[in-house]
């Protein structure tokens, strides 16, 4: 491909620099530059892996994951974390009714109350989760169905949504803010948390829901129409998600630093799941005092505005108490995976000493003398 | 040795169709209808395109090349259907891939065009009705009459009809066609009138044809209502195109060929693209992508409906379908989905590998040019690549045909010493002698005896005379078309006959007594290699009529008188041993009525427009009979450089060396043993005419025979191949090599059964193979284009090179896989045929063992690498299907998708595809066995490849898992909040990237700084880029997805981890692979390593022994 087989200039004798041909110096008969580059003679590392260079490394990546993974281990089950799925499909749960009667339509909310107990107290702050299972926030159609700069507060997409957010764009000609498949389907169960005394009385405990979202999210990625003021002005001409019950601007009425696009359940549920068994950040229970644990051990009450459902699609709903640590939220797997490694490695590393100090004597120098 | 052979037996010149050219456009008496004939303009086309057809009749091309084929159909998808990914994705680098190609081919184009214009629009000078019109060269026409200056290129193919010179001869040089720098003398039609102006004439001539040294015509010259005066018309009065005019101020020409028709031009066409083996392994594994490819969207569109069928999965309530969806037809949507998933998971074949694989292959030859190595001070010039598509071919020769004269030897012919009736007369350069050839008493050096003074004197003459030497006038040098002659020449004139020149047919000659002896040339009955002897037939002063012969010995020995042969044959047959070239001399008084008849006969036959030929030669024949021998000479041609030690390493590298030859026997066997190719313990087999007719049986019978008897001695009885690898090296196998000549192996070829004939034919085959040193003697280049085509024909499909100087190795050059030209003193026809062309023999030792393998290793890893990091990169994609409901959600962002294969990944290939160097070039030189690890295609070869795929598919399963096991909780910051989709997606490429790019550290051998530059700088990059791109939201992009996620990532604890882990864990199995590798490999290369490094004293330290042993007592050749 690269040489022309047929060059008439040069033929005819009057060779040409500008040939076709596959190398320069096709012309020039001047002796080829003597460089390290050209004649291939850069100064080069030669690295050579045997065991003996092999050897300590297994051992030092040996000696540091096994305690890291154990460090992992350790942290990991430390995290408190208490789970319980209300979705109701049982006869027998608190939700069961609810959950047969949800759907869009209903207009008097429906309520359901979940006891449960707590055998060990939270000491931390507790964040609450709520987890959808089956539940495919990661399918293409749903997860394009979206117009960031709709979110981002571009007046003209506020009025005219891309057609990513079919069919969720307009409603009878006006059109949806916020649109798309997303927004539509956003998760609104309210859910209450109280703490069953001794003495049998309810003490609400006081859930923030400032800090769910990221902050960038919060504060760049996600941007009311015409700034935070009067956002009914700001929203007007737009319809409301044919889903949800009140407009965006009536998300927080009460703090208008979480209202309308702003609002951080919202952008929480923006962020779609990366599997359809998921959990999503719901509120924080942030720790009183260093005395007491945030939560005591003793029973509970959860207080569920039912309005998801959940069961069509044959989907679960949870809530989820967990504390946190430095790596996150309890997950074992990698605790367990450092340690199999670092073993791994270890014992690579005697197989290899045992190896290399019976079959090799040789010198185990790590370059080749260049 | 000559050039004159390149179609001897081509047969096809035998045209029946000829054309009539009227001189000067004028009509003849004789053709009453004068029809002006039709011949194309003399206008040279080479560029392809023009600037209206460029742009479709380029693409057209382009998109005839199944890949970039492949990439518009999945971008037409793209943009049609409904997909996953952006058309820009695919369409931005197919779009890159087709704009470049096209620039650089529109720009050669052009070059072309500007290059056929300054061509064409030369301006010339027609003379038309006597006067002088300046015309731009293409507008030239057949029968013009062209008039040329000193210096100045031929137009267009002309017949001489007029030179300034007053011998009716012109000197042309024909450099820019074949190389050869010499002025060759063209001669004037004969007895054609002086006046241009009022001559009549016609040319009758053959049509067009490639070969440029043969031309058949007939000159129809009408006088006033005399009859017309025919005259024959050949190649020495042709000026071909592209010659340029020496000596001469000026000649007139009548133009008989023009633009794409003139010789010129008919000889560069056709040039076949020669395409390598590891691309057929591209486009093989490229097929399994396919097949993977397909596959996998195959199992995801029908587990999408399978999956769908489920109540309520296919269109939940927060997740409905769009109107148009629903409206479309089920199996149109099972194809669009089937389509849209081939879409997602095409990146798995990338456009950038041929992008890639072209970038190293173009760059990569540069090191070939740029290599000082290969630098001759002598033609002060270096190697030259002619195509960059075949270096890694050279690490993959296993049969090696070499021409022997300027291959093997130097083409640098010395007169060693002579027999004149059976005494031998050795030159020796005695201190008194210091020019040698002014001495009266002559530096004949008696030995024993002396043949008679007369007897000497004559042989003297007859080496003076009987030759196509020309006295070059400023120095006094010889000019001929073959170094024997001029040997011999000079030989003769350190005997005391100097050569003076040739004037107006008159040969002069110094003789002993400083007199001038004066013969009148009456004709040269050229040399040919089919005759294998040249004669002249010279008057003398006295009247005497001489015919002067010299020529093999096998075809002068025929024609001399019997009882002479034996007092010669011995001397002959002595010297050939010896590795001399040998021709034995004759002569003959012709008497007036024997000349007179030869004389008409030849005369008829060079008028004889068709089988002139055949007609020539039977009267050359018959001429050259009864003949009286006079004595031989010999002439050393010296072995090249280094010849021996680089057929030895050749050799060693595992590569069969066949010599083809048109040399005798004799000659090419010693030259074969003196460098090596035979060694003392080699049996040797013969196949040639003088076994064959041992047995006084049919010559058929006793082929039949040997070759049974031989296959069964090299075949049958051989240990297995296996061990037979390493044969060479171990001396206790028996060695076997194999001669065979022209006249048997057309026997073996041609044979007119047809089931005898392919299994004499694989018969032979399997003997050669078995042999580790073939010769093949007396072969005219097409049958050695002949025995390339069937080697390369045979089983297994061997990768041959063949290497060669001259013009009679074109064909064989052009045959094999690889040709390699000489830059040789035969011309330059062999370097502009071959693939690459190197100054010397000794060179290709270093362009197979040391470029050849790094150039092998460097694409083969190049090729395997590309293809593991896209099943890495496309494999999460395809996991990722079955957790997101078969929707064709990509796991990665757009950009990354699009810049993985452009950005992050290929300079770091690259780099080491053009700079590794796993052995160091020393080592591979001096370890020739290293190249036999290579061999086969070993790196190439489906149990690489299924590694490689096995460790991409591990990768990409260990990817997806890892990450897919940590995010079964996605609150992974330590303040609660959780990532999703394309957090996962980022995380997994970040360890995509980074653990590709640390694999290819892992195998990287040689860290230069740009290494080190390209690896840690395209990691940065990445980081660098995913920052800048997730770190603003971009107005042009619909959707944000990515923004602030790379950064989040970084400020998540267990994503470091993963990434650390997952990077470690893939490149483990690597590591200790290398590692229990390590007994075989590094412990050779070590040991090597230090042999290297005590090299530079004794640099062929693992031959060295060998070869002094082999060749001390074998024949005395060797320099």
């Amino acid at each position: 491909m690269m040489a022309s087989s047929y060059n008439a200039k040069e033929e005819d004798g009057h060779p040409s620099g500008a040939s076709g041909h596959g190398g320069p110096g096709v012309v020039k008969s001047k002796k080829p530059d003597n460089t390290a580059f050209k004649q291939q003679r850069l100064p080069a590392w030669q690295p050579i892996l045997t065991a003996g260079t092999v050897l300590p490394a297994f051992f030092v990546i040996g000696l540091i994951f096994i305690p890291i993974g154990i460090g992992l281990f350790v942290t990991s089950n430390n995290i408190k974390e208490f789970e319980i799925d209300y979705t109701g499909v049982d006869m027998d749960s608190p939700c069961y009714t609810c959950a047969k009667n949800s759907s869009w339509n209903n207009t008097t909310p429906c309520t359901c109350s979940v006891d449960f107990t707590l055998e060990q107290p939270f000491e931390s702050n507790v964040f609450m989760y709520y987890g959808l299972s089956n539940f495919y926030q990661n399918h293409r159609r749903y997860v394009k169905s979206r117009d960031d700069s709709q979110l981002n507060g571009g007046r003209s997409a506020l009025m005219e949504p891309s057609k990513e957010c079919e069919p969720y764009r307009k409603t009878d000609g006006v059109p949806i803010a916020p649109c798309g498949a997303i927004a539509n389907s956003l998760f609104n169960d309210t859910l209450e948390l109280f703490h069953i005394d001794s003495n049998g009385s309810r003490n609400a405990i006081p859930l923030v829901k400032k800090g769910i979202a990221w902050w960038t999210d919060k504060h760049v990625k996600f941007r009311n129409p015409g700034g935070n003021n009067n956002l009914t002005l700001a929203f007007q001409g737009t319809a409301k998600p044919v889903n949800w019950r009140k407009p965006v601007y009536e998300l927080d009425p009460s703090d208008p630093e979480n209202n309308g696009f702003i609002n951080e359940d919202f952008i929480v549920w923006m962020r779609t799941a990366a599997l359809p068994t998921f959990r999503k950040l719901y509120r924080i229970i942030q720790k009183k005092s260093s005395t007491t644990p945030t939560l005591p051990s003793g029973k509970y009450t959860l207080d569920i505005t039912y309005n998801y459902p959940v069961l069509s699609f044959d989907g679960r709903k949870r809530m989820i108490l967990s504390t946190i640590s430095w790596m996150g939220g309890k997950n074992p797997f990698l605790g367990i995976a450092y340690i199999t490694v670092g073993s791994i490695c270890f014992f690579l590393g005697v197989v290899l000493l045992i190896i290399h100090y019976k079959y090799d004597t040789r010198n185990n120098s790590a370059d080749i003398p260049n | 040795p000559n050039q004159l052979t390149l179609s001897q037996l081509g047969g096809d010149e035998r045209r029946v169709d000829s054309r009539t050219i009227y001189v000067g456009h004028r009509s003849c008496p004789a053709n009453e209808a004068f029809i002006p004939p039709k011949f194309c303009d003399n206008r040279i086309v080479s560029s392809k395109y023009t600037v209206w057809n460029f742009l479709p009749k380029n693409l057209f091309e382009q998109f005839r090349r199944i890949a970039n084929f492949y990439f518009l159909i999945i971008f037409l998808v793209q943009v049609i259907v409904d997909t996953p990914t952006s058309p820009v994705t695919s369409g931005l680098p197919l779009f890159f891939v087709i704009t470049v190609t096209a620039i650089k081919q529109g720009y050669e184009d052009w070059l072309r065009h500007k290059a056929d214009n300054e061509v064409n629009k030369y301006p010339v000078t027609v003379l038309e009705d006597g006067r002088r019109i300046r015309k731009e060269s293409e507008k030239i026409k057949v029968g013009d009459v062209v008039e040329v200056e000193e210096n100045e290129t031929f137009p267009c193919d002309l017949i001489l009809l007029q030179s300034s010179r007053d011998d009716d001869t012109c000197f042309v040089t024909t450099a820019s066609l074949d190389g050869e720098s010499n002025h060759k003398t063209h001669y004037t039609v004969p007895d054609t009138e002086k006046d241009l102006e009022s001559l009549n004439a016609t040319i009758e001539c053959e049509q067009p044809q490639p070969d440029l040294y043969k031309f058949v015509g007939r000159m129809h010259i009408y006088k006033n209502n005399q009859e017309p005066a025919v005259r024959s018309l050949g190649p020495e009065n042709l000026l071909l195109k592209g010659a340029t005019l020496k000596n001469t101020q000026k000649i007139c020409g009548v133009a008989v060929y023009t633009g794409m028709e003139t010789k010129m031009a008919l000889n560069y066409q056709g040039k076949s693209q020669k395409r390598s083996a590891v691309e057929k392994s591209i486009n093989a594994f490229l097929l399994v992508y396919l097949c993977i490819l397909v596959s996998k969207a195959l199992v995801c569109t029908t587990l999408k409906y399978v999956w769908q069928s489920k109540p309520g999965q296919d269109e939940p309530w927060y997740n409905e379908k769009t109107q148009r969806e629903k409206d479309t037809n089920l199996y149109l949507k099972m194809f669009t989905d089937f389509l849209s998933f081939m879409v997602l998971f095409n990146f798995i074949i990338p456009v950038s590998m041929y992008v890639t694989v072209e970038m190293q292959k173009f760059l990569g030859s540069f090191f070939i040019t740029w290599d000082k190595d290969f630098f001759d001070p002598e033609i002060k010039e270096g190697a030259l690549v002619n195509t960059s598509d075949l270096n890694e071919e050279l690490g993959q020769v296993e049969y090696i045909f070499t021409d022997k004269t300027g291959t093997l030897t130097q083409n640098n012919m010395e007169f060693i010493e002579c027999c004149i009736d059976g005494f031998q007369y050795k030159y020796r350069d005695a201190s008194s002698e210091l020019d040698g050839f002014c001495v009266t008493d002559g530096p004949v050096n008696k030995l024993q005896q002396k043949a008679g003074r007369e007897r000497e004197e004559l042989f003297l003459r007859a080496l003076c005379l009987c030759h196509t030497v020309q006295v070059k006038e400023p120095t006094e040098g010889f000019i001929a078309s073959s170094p024997d002659e001029v040997a011999l020449v000079k030989g003769a004139m350190r005997y005391g006959f100097t050569f003076l020149g040739l004037e107006r047919k008159t040969m002069k000659i110094l003789n002993r007594n400083n007199d001038v002896e004066m013969y009148e040339l009456l004709h040269v009955l050229n040399f040919d290699p089919v005759r294998r002897r040249m004669s002249v037939i010279v008057r003398a002063i006295s009247g005497d009529t001489l015919l002067f012969c010299k020529g093999a010995d096998s075809s002068i020995f025929p024609r001399v008188r019997q009882e002479e042969v034996e007092r010669i044959r011995m001397h002959v047959e002595r010297n050939a041993t010896e590795g001399y070239r040998t021709l034995c001399v004759a002569y003959k008084y012709l008497s007036a009525e024997e000349y007179a008849q030869a004389d008409a006969g030849l005369r008829e036959a060079r008028l004889a427009l068709q089988d002139r030929e055949q007609k020539l030669m039977a009267v050359y024949n018959q001429v050259e009979t009864g003949m009286s021998l006079i004595g031989a000479t010999a002439v050393e041609d010296r072995l090249q450089e280094e010849a021996a030690e680089t057929m030895e390493a050749l050799q060693g590298a595992g590569m069969k060396v066949w010599v083809l030859t048109g040399d005798k026997m004799e000659t090419a066997k010693s030259t074969c043993y003196a460098c090596r190719l035979f060694q003392r313990n080699t049996e040797l087999l013969e196949l040639t005419v003088r076994t064959l007719e041992d047995g006084g049986r049919k010559r058929e019978e006793r082929l039949h025979e040997l070759l049974l008897e031989y296959h069964k001695k090299a075949v049958q009885d051989a240990p297995p191949v296996k061990a037979a690898v390493t044969r060479s090296w171990s001396l206790t196998n028996q060695d076997y090599g194999f001669i065979i000549d022209g006249a048997t192996l057309s026997m073996v070829l041609n044979e007119s059964n047809e089931s005898n004939s392919s299994r004499y034919k694989n018969l032979f085959l399997q003997i050669c193979q078995n042999c580790t040193a073939v010769l093949c003697c007396r072969m005219a280049p097409l049958q050695k284009a002949q025995i390339v085509k069937m080697v390369k024909n045979s089983k297994g499909c061997p990768i041959t090179l063949s290497i060669g100087d001259g013009a009679n190795d074109v064909s064989m050059i052009l045959e094999a896989h690889v040709g390699i030209g000489i830059k040789g003193k035969e011309g330059r026809q062999a370097v502009r045929n071959s693939d690459y062309a190197i100054p010397k023999l000794k060179h290709l030792k270093k362009l197979l063992l040391a470029h050849g393998h790094l150039y092998y290793v460097r694409i083969a890893h190049l090729v395997q690498y590309f293809f593991y990091k896209n099943l890495c990169f496309i494999l999460p994609q395809f996991l990722y299907q079955f957790f997101c409901g078969y929707s064709q959600q990509p796991l990665y962002d757009a950009a990354y998708l699009t810049m993985y294969n452009i950005c992050f990944t290929s300079m770091p290939i690259l780099a080491y595809s053009l700079l590794e160097q796993h052995i160091c070039m020393e080592v591979l030189l001096d370890n020739a066995t290293l190249y036999r690890e290579i061999a086969k295609n070993a790196m190439l070869r489906w149990g690489p490849f299924l590694y490689w795929t096995l460790l991409g598919v591990f990768h990409g399963l260990l990817f997806f898992f890892g990450v897919r096991y940590l995010f079964s909780n996605p609150a992974l910051q330590d303040n609660g909040q959780v990532f999703g989709n394309w957090s996962y997606g980022t995380i997994v490429f970040t360890v995509l990237v980074f653990t590709v790019t640390l694999k290819l550290a892992l195998d990287t051998r040689h860290w230069t700084w740009i290494n080190h530059f390209v690896i840690w700088g395209s990691l940065a990059f990445y980081v660098f880029f995913s920052f800048f791109w997730g770190g603003i939201i971009w107005p042009f992009l619909r959707q944000q997805r990515l923004y602030f996620v790379f950064a989040n990532m970084l400020s998540s604890v267990s994503a470091w981890l993963v990434i650390i882990l997952l990077i470690l864990l893939s490149l483990l199995p690597e590591i200790l692979l290398v590692v229990f590798r390590k007994p075989r490999g590094p412990h050779a290369r070590q040991k090597l390593s230090q042999s290297s490094a005590g090299g530079l004293q004794s640099p062929r330290s693992s031959a060295r022994p060998l070869l002094m042993r082999t060749f001390s007592d074998e024949s005395n050749t060797v320099i």
